[in-house]
């Protein structure tokens, strides 16, 4: 075993960091730096500039315009766009879509669809959950009835992130409601601007209106638009929901969620001396920091030991139930760094769109938002219950 | 030992959960705040109106309860129907003209019980965090009148109040105990800036600037130089009615998880029928108790001598921080999406449970205190 990187692998790291330093605007490396809210234009800003740079696709083959990263390099960009206070890019086109259109789309639809992932024509949202099927994916209702080449849908999505910036979703429908729960469910991608779809938004926590319900009233769809083949989008949807798990252990957004908290524990008093000085609050963030240590190992020790190119399997769950835990206890640890100040919701500050002043120190207006809207990640992607199931009959075979 | 309340206080009980249970449903109360007001007038009247206000005061003071227990008994109910009118700021403001104010100040007393006066507390500052004892306002003397300089923040319902109860430093450094005084300011005094905003939990707030405020002597509450002492003991009343909110907002917050467990199917199942679920609402029931337990040894101890009183202050804050992030985090993730949706009611007694940990003292610094005074 070797823990240092290699001389190429450095190299690889200083060339991120320079292109990250002369690249990424200063506007928008202080929105992310203050969790300020981003706009869609801020997004597709961050994405032309690495599509420019060729890194917008770190896992796509080199054919479709990827990088083809391994591990170590996924790993190394990530933790330097995470600390140079980079936007981050979006997933659901680039590494959930993509992967199963990769995997099992015809090579029309590769085509058609992966440039223009790539050159940002296309925003796509993730048309999975339901009302009545959460944790139970299988139990989608949404309805797909085929009428000559086209396919009418009929059904409700929930939860769908930034879908009131999307302009085409993939969908888990039902395609067959004799068949068995997985066996009767289709692949299906779905132009957002066709007559019949709504698009309703869903305020959380943390007051922003990131997720939405998504209506389809007899909204026809071309069969060319089924992935794969009909009644076997179940095989599709859990390949996708492995490559959504990887990116969930956020090590990245831990590792500058750290940074963070050490500059403002440092910069905060409390009883007179610096909260990085109190030992009570020093134990837990040492206790975090600890285990994000181990975490980034763990991440790289199971990603590195996936083939090439393929997400991992139940291991990916261990990533998930551990990353999300401790990137939880990191906004906690920031938002109680703030003291009384996490108190007031500034939501002029955090959209950003005024010039409004923040009440408080640095980084006190997005803390406690912040630690609110985390609490999906033990939510979403399977939430760490189902993630638990998983280990529990997969790996340890109770 | 006697663990029940008295008929006096259950009566107090049923009749503010049957008010509140009637009036202040959860989309009224999204209304009022998606509508950009503080609070409702009109509750507030009814709720000085039920003699929720005067629960608050001692006999002596004009009301007709003031004890522990009466301030146990309310918010636990306020905590429940998650009210943001402004009854916290009657037992702090109105606790201290109450407890330290002369005769003529004293007048003030009866119109917040009357609920026609709404006075808050301006103690916080930048630099204090949690500490009451660092007091950077000054409050010079300068021929007969009495000058402030400072900022004040996180006042609560600071832009609602027509008086603020100031506490400023007449002598001694930041964070001396010896030094500090207690001011009742008119907000519309010369010299007073109020910005009000809004705090995550949909509880006004406000900073205040006071800039060369001039006040006469008689403004004064209580001794010149020994406000610390009343302005803690206040705080351990403010501290057990923040618990007895926190407590009242768990018992919401498991209710509403246990029906959902109940109601929501996944996999042909209620969900409650998951084990992994079941265990964990059983530990949340086992720390709501707990939780009720260490508000009533606070409110039991709220009028004994400070060493006392304080340890239980500091342990009851403690440990409805830990039950509170508890009773926050594991409802919202058992409810799964459902739980982070502003229109639920669940993620508001979340907001306000993880805010309650950021009024007077979070769970840090009320260990570290516990443990500071048992040595001590
Ligand atoms: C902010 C956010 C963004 C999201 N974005 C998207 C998106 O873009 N696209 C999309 O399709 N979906 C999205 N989701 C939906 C997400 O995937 C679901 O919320 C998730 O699958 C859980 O489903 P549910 O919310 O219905 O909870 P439920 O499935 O009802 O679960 C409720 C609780 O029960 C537990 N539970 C359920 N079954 C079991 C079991 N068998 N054993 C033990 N415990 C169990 C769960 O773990 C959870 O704690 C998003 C969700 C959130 C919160």
């Amino acid at each position: 075993m070797d823990l240092n990187y290699t001389r190429e692998e450095q190299a690889f790291r200083t060339e991120v960091r320079q292109w990250l330093k002369e690249t990424l605007p200063h506007e928008l490396r202080e929105k992310v730096r203050l969790g300020k809210r981003l706009a869609k234009a801020d997004v597709e800003l961050w994405h032309s500039l690495l599509n420019a740079r060729g890194w917008l696709a770190p896992n796509w083959p080199r054919a479709y315009g990827g990088c083809e990263w391994n591990a170590v390099q996924r790993h190394i960009f990530e933790e330097e766009a995470c600390l140079a206070h980079a936007p981050r890019s979006l997933p659901f086109g680039l590494s959930m879509l993509a992967p199963v259109l990769l995997a099992f789309g015809s090579e029309e639809q590769r085509q058609r669809f992966l440039p223009r992932i790539l050159n940002g024509q296309d925003w796509w949202c993730q048309g999975y959950s339901e009302p009545g099927a959460g944790s139970d994916l299988a139990a989608v209702k949404t309805r797909a009835v085929r009428d000559g080449g086209h396919y009418v849908v009929n059904g409700q999505k929930t939860w769908t992130t930034l879908g009131q910036h999307a302009n085409w979703i993939f969908c888990l429908v039902r395609t067959d409601p004799d068949a068995k729960k997985q066996e009767g469910i289709s692949f299906l991608l779905i132009d957002m601007n066709t007559p019949g779809v709504t698009v309703r938004p869903i305020v959380l926590i943390d007051g922003e209106p990131e997720v939405n319900e998504v209506f389809f009233d007899n909204v026809r769809v071309p069969a060319e638009n089924l992935v794969g083949e009909e009644n076997k989008g179940w095989t599709y949807a859990k390949y996708l929901l492995t490559h959504e798990r990887t990116n969930i252990a956020g090590v990245g957004f831990s590792t500058a969620l750290l940074t963070t908290l050490k500059h403002v524990a440092a910069r905060v008093t409390s009883g007179g001396r610096p909260l990085a000085e109190n030992p009570h609050f020093a134990a837990r963030m040492a206790q975090a920091e600890i285990d994000l240590m181990a975490m980034a190992t763990t991440n790289l020790r199971v990603v590195s030991a996936a083939a090439k190119g393929q997400a991992p399997g139940a291991e990916s769950s261990m990533l998930k139930v551990k990353g999300t835990v401790i990137r939880q206890e990191l906004t906690s640890l920031l938002r109680r760094a703030m003291g009384p100040d996490a108190l007031p919701f500034q939501p002029d500050f955090l959209d950003g769109g005024s010039n409004a002043e923040a009440l408080g120190p640095d980084h006190a207006a997005a803390a406690a938002p912040s630690y609110f809207n985390m609490r999906k990640l033990s939510i979403f992607g399977g939430s760490n219950e189902v993630q638990r199931t998983i280990i529990t009959k997969a790996i340890l075979g109770l | 030992m006697d663990f029940n309340l008295t008929e006096e206080r259950m009566m107090l009980r049923d009749t503010l959960r049957r008010f509140l249970a009637d009036k202040y449903a959860h989309e009224n109360r999204r209304a009022l705040i998606a509508a950009g007001k503080p609070y409702d007038t009109g509750i507030y009247a009814g709720l000085a109106e039920l003699g929720v206000l005067g629960a608050m005061f001692r006999e002596d003071q004009g009301g007709f309860g003031g004890e522990g227990f009466d301030l146990m008994v309310v918010f636990e109910e306020l905590g429940r129907a998650g009210v943001i009118e402004p009854v916290l700021p009657a037992v702090l403001a109105g606790g201290l003209i109450a407890a330290s104010g002369n005769g003529r100040q004293r007048g003030l007393a009866d119109e917040i019980i009357a609920g026609t006066h709404l006075s808050a507390l301006a103690q916080g500052e930048a630099g204090s965090r949690y500490d009451l004892n660092h007091v950077e306002t000054t409050a010079a003397a300068e021929g007969d009148a009495i000058v402030l300089n400072g900022i004040k923040t996180h006042v609560l319902y600071g832009a609602e109040a027509q008086t603020l109860v100031v506490s400023a430093r007449e002598a001694g450094a930041a964070a001396d105990a010896a030094g500090i005084s207690l001011f009742l300011v008119p907000v519309n005094s010369p010299g007073v800036t109020v910005s009000g905003h809004r705090n995550m939990d949909g509880i006004p707030s406000a900073t205040v600037a006071l800039d060369g405020v001039r006040l006469a002597e008689t403004a004064r509450l209580g001794a010149a130089g020994g406000g610390l002492e009343a302005l803690e003991a206040t705080v351990a009343r403010g501290l057990a009615a923040l618990c007895a909110e926190a407590l009242g907002a768990m018992e919401a917050a498991k209710d509403l998880t246990i029906s959902y467990l109940k109601e929501r199917k996944q996999f042909g199942l209620p969900i409650g029928k998951f084990q992994a679920l079941q265990h964990r609402m059983a530990d949340m029931l086992i720390e709501v108790e707990q939780a009720r337990s260490a508000v009533i040894n606070l409110a039991g101890n709220l009028d004994q001598p400070r060493g006392l009183r304080e340890i239980h202050a500091s342990a009851a804050k403690n440990l409805i921080g830990r039950a509170g992030a508890l009773v926050a985090e594991e409802c919202i993730q058992m409810h799964g999406g459902i739980g982070m949706t502003d229109e639920y009611a669940l993620s508001h007694f979340a907001r306000r449970l993880t805010m309650i940990d950021h009024l007077f003292g979070d769970t840090d610094y009320h260990l570290e205190r516990f443990i500071a005074l048992k040595a001590g």
